[in-house]
């Protein structure tokens, strides 16, 4: 499914998240079950399905990671749930920093401190990672997709240790 | 008011008429009904004049009380009067013990589920909890000259896929029609949204007699958006009485009670509480197993017992706006809901802690029934036009069980309902045809930690090399927040039988041997129900593809147009007749016919709705 079709928005990873969002409501605003309520057994099933489908698409445009997935599975490369290990040393070396950085947070003294070192560190890297997926994207050819493909599993990597940095920021506050 | 009502063949006069629906506020302490009439909501009352109906249920050798009357009788009769049922619903056996010390029933097991031995035999909550819904609809039918059309029930926004399940399966067995289970903090801000017409983040603080909720919803352009749910689905009002009564029994020296004196005990500390609400300090004066319990209670002494419990609720208020990615500041109102808020304390901690005064205007014990009844009212039809858009979501992550114990999330907690994940398995063996799923919800790491949902057996996989087939399960969430789950083997297109187990829901076949089996309907022809179930679904169909006909005919042609013309006047005749299966047969023509007929105006509405949207912007 074509989830930029669903919301008659071109195909590209550059996207008005307010435009994107004030069409989610429209379409929701259609077709939420609760218009159906009184209805068929068979339209109600089907508006159920329907919902399922734009609240699924919505969710998977509005994040730029899964934005970038579906726009490469639209051009015929498929990376979500795949299992590929890396190679890149350079890269390999740098999360394993961050990740002796994360396991010593709590034995710092000024824990909020070494949190937001990490979380700057975190953003920056993103920001980089981002941008170029960005003009990767824009391309369009064959050998920019791969590259953009290798740039989503190594943001999918950052945004886990975002995930994982938070988790350590809760239990600290506990 | 039209005197004649004609309508052509195929085409229900149905839309013109004024359909009766109510809104049930199922509560834990007490259970309200209310509905829409000349635009405006109202709780309604019973024959006894009261619209707070005590959500006690009294089973005798004769009959069977609910409300006050059982409640009279709660302290003399305590094993057969079931108060608090709310609190037992979609519960295993297992997990219920260790409350069975706090509770008189005496518990037995039935089918893993947790049910109560009477005076009448063995009772689940689902039907005890009908027996509440049953006495509710009655008092709507009643005031309102009909039977009703629909009904929407509140849930606590806490309550997980089985708790739900309970709620909707107690009401069909009360015999009626859901249109849909509202989240209650949502239903109380319902309320007050339309009443005031706001925006901005809304937090729901309600604090009823057995279920504490905090929701963080948004209310921007008509769209109830709910950000976040937290709570605690065993913290209320009748925890503060638990705290009373263990500080009167400890200050009387009286541990051991009977079973009578206990729930004695439970009344008085309830009425002490009320009273310490407008006073400073209060007297009780009781006799409990022959000994006199006499004193006084002051309010810092009820504040002293309780602060710990109320700060709990604080914490939770706390861990839910995270989970919103918000901070106090960003809320602009606090409803409050429930009528635990109406202690003082309560009041001020939730004050303090969100830096703003909390709205109390609508009576807390009826704000949730109100809102029931305002969305009741749209979804049933009265309203052409739809204003607000409720968007709920799940507030539990749905997972399954993975290797060593483990879950995997599937749907995390907090997305958007309806939705639909589907997840890839394969086999490990070498001509695997079948495999077990174990689906769980909950937070927590390990399987053990959370709630078992369902067991499932994918039957039917053809035989492959181990990893060669592709079971592809698709896991749906309606919005009501009930799981259904489906299943497909990728490559060759078979679709797996599954097998439900629910670990703790009950079966569509238990449901319909309770229904038979239940007093109300033994002296109602089944089949009579059955047939009538099948006229209502003609009826609704007729009226769906007529109204689509009448806006979409454009969409077919001739030769489709006639067939679906003709099938509709089959169904309009065989509607007429008393011939069950006929009836489900035109029903099932009619919506082959019209597959594809729904498909073209799906895609059309699509290209609609965001056609004026585009319009709206230029």
């Amino acid at each position: 499914m074509n989830y930029f079709q669903l919301f008659d928005l071109p195909a590209q990873f550059e996207l008005d998240l307010t435009e994107l969002g004030s069409r989610y409501l429209a379409l929701q605003k259609r077709f939420h079950p609760d218009n159906f309520a009184a209805g068929s057994e068979r339209d109600r099933l089907l508006s159920v399905q329907q919902t399922a489908n734009i609240n699924d698409a919505y969710h998977s445009l509005k994040q730029p990671l899964l934005r970038a997935e579906h726009l490469l599975a639209l051009r015929g490369l498929k990376i979500s749930n795949e299992q590929r290990s890396f190679t890149d040393p350079v890269f390999l070396m740098q999360q394993m920093e961050l990740r002796e950085q994360l396991a010593e947070v709590s034995a710092q003294v000024d824990t909020e401190q070494a949190i937001a070192d990490i979380e700057q560190q975190l953003l920056k890297q993103r920001k980089l990672l981002l941008n170029a997926l960005h003009h990767a994207l824009a391309a369009g050819t064959a050998e920019q997709d791969q590259v953009a493909a290798e740039l989503v599993r190594k943001l999918k990597f950052f945004y886990k240790l975002q995930q994982e940095l938070e988790l350590i920021e809760q239990q600290l506050q506990d | 008011m039209a005197l004649l009502q004609i309508a052509e063949p195929g085409q229900s006069a149905a839309p013109h008429q004024h359909r009766l629906a109510a809104g049930i506020d199922l509560g834990t302490t007490n259970s309200l009904v209310a509905t829409v009439r000349s635009g405006e909501a109202k709780t309604l009352v019973n024959k006894a004049g009261e619209a707070m109906v005590p959500s006690v249920v009294r089973y005798t050798a004769d009959g069977i009380q609910v409300g006050s009357a059982a409640q009279a009788a709660a302290v003399d009769d305590a094993e057969n009067t079931i108060v608090s049922v709310k609190r037992l619903m979609g519960k295993g056996y297992q997990e219920t013990l260790a409350l069975a010390h706090e509770l008189p029933y005496q518990f037995v097991e039935q089918a893993g589920l947790v049910a109560i031995n009477t005076v009448q035999g063995v009772k689940n909550p689902v039907e005890i909890s009908a027996e509440i819904l049953a006495t509710l609809a009655n008092t709507a039918s009643e005031t309102l000259g009909g039977e009703l059309n629909g009904v929407v029930i509140t849930v606590p926004a806490y309550f997980d896929d089985a708790q739900r399940q309970a709620t909707k399966d107690a009401a069909k067995l009360a015999g009626l029609t859901v249109l849909r289970l509202l989240n209650e903090p949502t239903a109380a801000a319902l309320a007050y949204g339309l009443d005031s017409g706001q925006e901005g983040i809304i937090a729901v603080y309600d604090l009823g007699g057995g279920t504490f909720d905090i929701s963080i919803l948004r209310l921007r352009r008509g769209v109830f958006e709910v950000l976040a749910t937290g709570g605690d689905s065993a913290l209320g009002g009748d925890d503060f009485d638990q705290a009373l009564v263990t500080f009167l029994q400890q200050r009387h020296g009286q541990q051991a009670l009977s079973a009578s004196a206990r729930r004695l005990y439970q009344q008085q500390a309830r009425a002490i509480k009320e009273r310490l609400t407008e006073h400073a300090q209060t007297t009780y004066d009781f006799t409990a197993d022959g000994q006199l319990v006499t004193g006084v209670v002051n309010r810092t002494d009820f504040t002293d017992l309780i602060t710990g419990l109320v700060k709990q609720t604080i914490r939770a208020c706390r861990q839910t706006l995270r989970d919103a990615d918000l901070t106090t500041d960003d809320v602009a109102t606090v409803v409050m809901v429930g009528g635990s808020t109406r202690v003082p304390l309560v009041r001020q901690l939730v004050a303090d802690f969100f830096a703003s005064e909390p709205l109390t205007s609508i009576d807390p014990d009826k704000v949730v029934a109100l809102g029931a009844a305002i969305q009741a009212n749209v979804l049933v039809g009265n309203k052409a036009e739809h204003e607000t858009l409720l968007l709920d979501v799940i507030p539990l992550s749905l997972g399954i069980e993975t290797m060593g114990g483990l879950t995997e999330k599937i749907i995390p907690r907090n997305t958007v309902i309806p939705v639909a994940r589907a997840q890839e398995f394969t086999t490990f063996k070498d001509g695997q045809t079948a495999m077990a799923i174990h689906v769980v919800q909950g937070e927590r790491e390990l399987v053990e930690d959370c709630r078992s949902l369902a067991r499932f057996e994918l039957r039917g996989i053809p035989p492959m090399p181990a990893g060669g087939a592709h079971i592809r399960v698709t896991f749906q969430v309606d919005a009501d927040g009930l799981l259904s789950v489906s299943a497909e083997e990728k490559s060759t297109g078979v679709q797996a039988s599954i097998q439900v187990k629910p670990s703790y829901g009950l079966s569509d076949e238990q449901v319909a041997s309770m229904i038979r089996g239940s007093m109300q309907y033994a002296r109602q022809d089944m089949q009579l129900r059955l047939l009538r179930e099948q006229q209502v679904e003609a009826e609704r169909v007729l009226e769906a593809v007529s109204a689509a006909l009448n806006s979409d005919a454009a969409l077919l042609d001739a030769d489709e147009l006639a067939q679906i013309r003709q099938s509709l006047t089959v169904l309009q005749n065989v509607k007429q007749q008393d011939n069950t299966a006929a009836i489900k047969a035109a029903i099932e023509h009619t919506n082959q016919l019209t597959d594809e007929f729904a498909a073209r105006r799906m895609d059309k509405s699509i290209r609609l709705a965001l056609q004026g949207h585009k319009v709206d912007e230029v």
